[in-house]
């Protein structure tokens, strides 16, 4: 038993701070801090500067431009970049189609794919959710019928994250409707500008737009964008989910919430001294702390015991605990806020969350938006439910 | 970073399941803990030939030199088997103190003694109105003799001897070695609601033997650290197999035709007691880890009991909900896993006095981080 850092870990740890502070921008990290990131920008730039260095997709085969780390080495990574105030890789490009083409795409798509998707060269959207498969995703209906060397693709995709960004989508689709659901669905590429696409915002309850539903209508697919095998793509699925939910739980960024929280609180006065003097203030914040720590050492277990490579269900309480965490340290954010936090913007609709011009403070102003935007991390990745039902099946056997 | 056991300390594990499980099902548990002494004097002499008894304390003082990660490793098999002999009131805390305080002479008789199983101590500190973490130590020693009662003492019903804290005429807290036999000590025996014992020990000019010189108060706390991790270690057991135990009904049981465990409202919650039970694991083995560092902190002290009591209310909770009624008999072992851990958790600071310590110093740090 030894829960310390080797030297040679707490050398490397020392060196991804290094590069973090001074490499990416500052005020692409002030931004990420204060809850303002600019997109795409800043995570283009950051990306790009980090892949210089060849560490934006450590995750990745070493031969699709990865890093041979250790998985304590890859757990520092992900905690020093958000300590550091790194903004989150996007998901879709690190860890979803970039590791899946690397493990089933053909040499063409590798050769094709892999730098751009690593350098963000091409921003890749996920097809993945329709209005009728949330959680039972394998009962998705968007259809791709094969006709001659093409795919011609119709139904409609919902909750593409940043969508309005993206180039490229990759998606699942049915290519067998006439088997068990899993077995009839394939992992297709889609390019954005093919005609009988269309991508409408869906605004959500923070007033903003990060989520997207498309619609494809006769859309023609190149069957050489089809990845693996036709009906393979339920098994590439089962892949890239596993891949999400490792490092979904995010402790680093909460760490930095609840220190920021603990700030702020002691920055607010009252009559009997500061917010943080508050007894139930505290004591909600050494609470979190708390949990957070034990959190915390339970990802090293898993970490620790993950070196064979083997997805871990016990990633599935990361997942449950780690969501749980990040929601319980917005609220308290929220709280600490509290009426601070009830002007959000300027009386104009387009007028951006933190801009209404009054005493309350802008990080006041943003704390509610983000209290309720962070409702979603319970449900995307495999929602509370859907971990529970992983642990009950596959570490307790019920 | 590494976290399985060593090949010795799986093998130690082994061992005392071994022993513990062949000794106890949950019918020789009632009969044994309704016995006066409430535990086996048998099982107790196979703990010694094992090296059990002996496991923490130097092999210059007869011990086996073992430390606090071997410690966790009995204390989490104690706490699955629900074994009631009191290693930790009557040989490891007492022992503790003795082997960092005594000269060389007492302490060899002590250790030694303690380790074959022919002693039993107990640690007399705690007096009436005393909550952890406040102990007022108003027993006095004068000229070396004590005057005082001290209350809730693990095991005192039995010890031969007695660790005492006592107030000096400088102030200080000195610790004493006084004889259950001696004149002027009395002691009121009791049952607790875990069907341990211990006692009310009332000191009326008792003659004790001064351990070592010097305020002992550091002693006390690095002592105190110690045996809460041991406590934790033994919740961990405890609510882990609380956890197996309710699994297996959840799969066996059936009702409406079917087994529970066809019932969602039912498994998700076995889910998060999963969870619970893996955070305090966690939180118990990081414990164990900064002693075994020679870091006796009182504030991670504090961080893995407040885990360890939330976890083990939780998770003992709904192992009787989800067994239903027969989860309420005396027959069936969980209602007894709930009990020890109640007991475990009013035992040096429960989660709401463990809270308030990190609360009241929650401006000390930015963020808490691991290492």
């Amino acid at each position: 038993m030894q829960l310390r850092f080797t030297p040679s870990e707490e050398a490397f740890r020392t060196e991804l701070r290094e590069f973090f502070t001074t490499e990416i921008p500052e005020d692409i990290r002030r931004r990420n801090a204060e809850g303002k990131t600019i997109y795409p920008d800043d995570i283009v730039t950051t990306t790009q500067i980090l892949n210089k260095r060849g560490i934006a997709v450590p995750a990745w085969p070493v031969e699709a431009g990865g890093q041979d780390w250790t998985p304590v080495q890859h757990h520092i990574w992900r905690e020093e970049m958000a300590l550091n105030f790194v903004p989150d890789l996007l998901p879709f490009n690190a860890g979803m189609v970039g590791p899946v083409i690397a493990q089933f795409g053909n040499d063409a798509q590798k050769e094709r794919f892999l730098p751009i998707t690593r350098n963000l060269d091409l921003w890749w959207c996920q097809g993945f959710s329709e209005p009728e498969a949330g959680s039972d995703l394998a009962s998705l209906k968007t259809r791709a019928v094969r006709d001659g060397d093409h795919y011609v693709v119709n139904g409609q995709k919902t909750w593409t994250t940043l969508g309005q960004f993206a180039k490229w989508i990759f998606m699942l689709v049915r290519t067998d409707p006439d088997v068990k659901k899993q077995a009839g669905i394939s992992f297709l590429l889609i390019d954005l500008d093919t005609p009988g696409i269309e991508m409408r915002p869906i605004q959500l309850i923070d007033g903003g737009y990060e989520v997207n539903e498309v619609f494809f209508s006769d859309v023609r697919v190149p069957v050489e964008n089809l990845v693996g095998e036709e009906n393979q793509g339920w098994t590439i699925a089962k892949f890239l989910l596993g891949n999400e939910r490792s490092g979904i739980a995010r402790v680093g960024y909460t760490k930095t919430k609840l220190a920021r929280a603990k700030k702020l609180a002691s920055e607010i006065t009252t009559p009997n001294g500061t917010l943080l003097d508050d007894p139930a203030i505290a004591s909600r914040l050494a609470d979190l702390e708390n949990q957070l720590l034990a959190l915390e050492i339970t990802q090293l277990r898993v970490v620790a015991g993950s070196a064979n490579g083997k997805q871990n269900p016990a990633s599935s309480l990361l997942k449950l605990r780690g969501s749980e965490l990040q929601q319980e340290a917005m609220e308290l954010l929220a709280d600490i806020a509290g009426p601070d936090s009830l002007p959000v913007a300027g009386v104009d609709a387009a007028d951006a969350n933190g801009t209404a011009d009054v005493a309350s403070p802008e990080w006041a102003q943003l704390t509610v938006p983000t209290y309720l935007n962070y409702r979603k991390v319970t449900i995307y990745g495999g929602s509370s439910e859907v971990q529970r039902q992983i642990i009950d099946k596959a570490v307790l056997g019920l | 970073m590494e976290f399985d056991l060593s090949e010795e300390q799986v093998m130690l594990r082994d061992t005392v399941r071994d022993v513990l499980t062949s000794t106890y099902d949950v019918e020789t548990l009632r009969s044994v803990t309704d016995t006066d002494l409430g535990w086996s004097r048998e099982l107790w002499n196979s703990l010694a030939e094992i090296g059990i008894l002996g496991l923490v304390f130097s092999e210059d003082d007869g011990g086996m030199g073992a430390g606090p990660e071997e410690l966790s490793v009995v204390m989490g098999e104690l706490g699955a088997s629900l074994a009631p002999e009191p290693l930790l009131g009557s040989v490891i805390v007492p022992g503790m103190l003795v082997a960092r305080t005594a000269d060389d002479a007492i302490r060899a008789d002590i250790i030694g003694g303690l380790s074959s199983g022919e002693r039993l101590l107990a640690f007399a500190h705690t007096e009436p109105g005393d909550r952890w973490p406040h102990a007022a130590v108003k027993t006095t020693a004068v000229g070396g003799k004590l005057t005082g009662t001290k209350t809730l003492v693990d095991h005192g019903d039995v010890a031969d001897t007695f660790v005492v804290s006592a107030r000096e005429t400088d102030g200080t807290i000195g610790l004493y070695l006084v004889a259950a036999d001696a004149d002027g000590l009395t002691r009121s025996a009791y049952r607790t609601h875990d069907r341990r014992r211990g006692a009310q020990v009332e000191l009326t000019g008792a003659t004790g033997t001064r351990l070592g010189s010097g305020d002992a108060s550091q002693v006390i706390s690095d002592v105190e650290v110690a045996t809460q991790s041991a406590l934790c270690a033994e919740a961990v057991g405890a609510m882990t197999r609380a956890l197996q135990l309710t699994v297996e009904y959840l799969k066996t049981r059936k009702q409406f035709g079917v087994p529970l465990a066809t019932f969602q409202a039912l498994t998700h919650r076995a889910a998060d007691m999963y969870v619970s039970n893996e955070l305090a694991q966690s939180m118990s083995t990081y414990f164990t880890a900064a002693l075994a560092d020679g870091d006796y902190d009182p504030i991670i002290a504090s961080r893995a009991k407040l885990q360890i009591c939330r976890s083990g209310r939780h998770v003992g909770q709904e192992a009787i909900q989800m067994h239903g009624g027969i989860g309420m008999t005396a027959e069936y072992p969980v209602g007894h896993y709930v009990s020890r851990l109640t007991a475990i958790s009013h035992t040096l600071g429960d989660a709401d006095s463990h809270l308030a310590r990190l609360s009241g110093s929650v401006s000390e740090w930015d963020m808490v981080t691991v290492g």
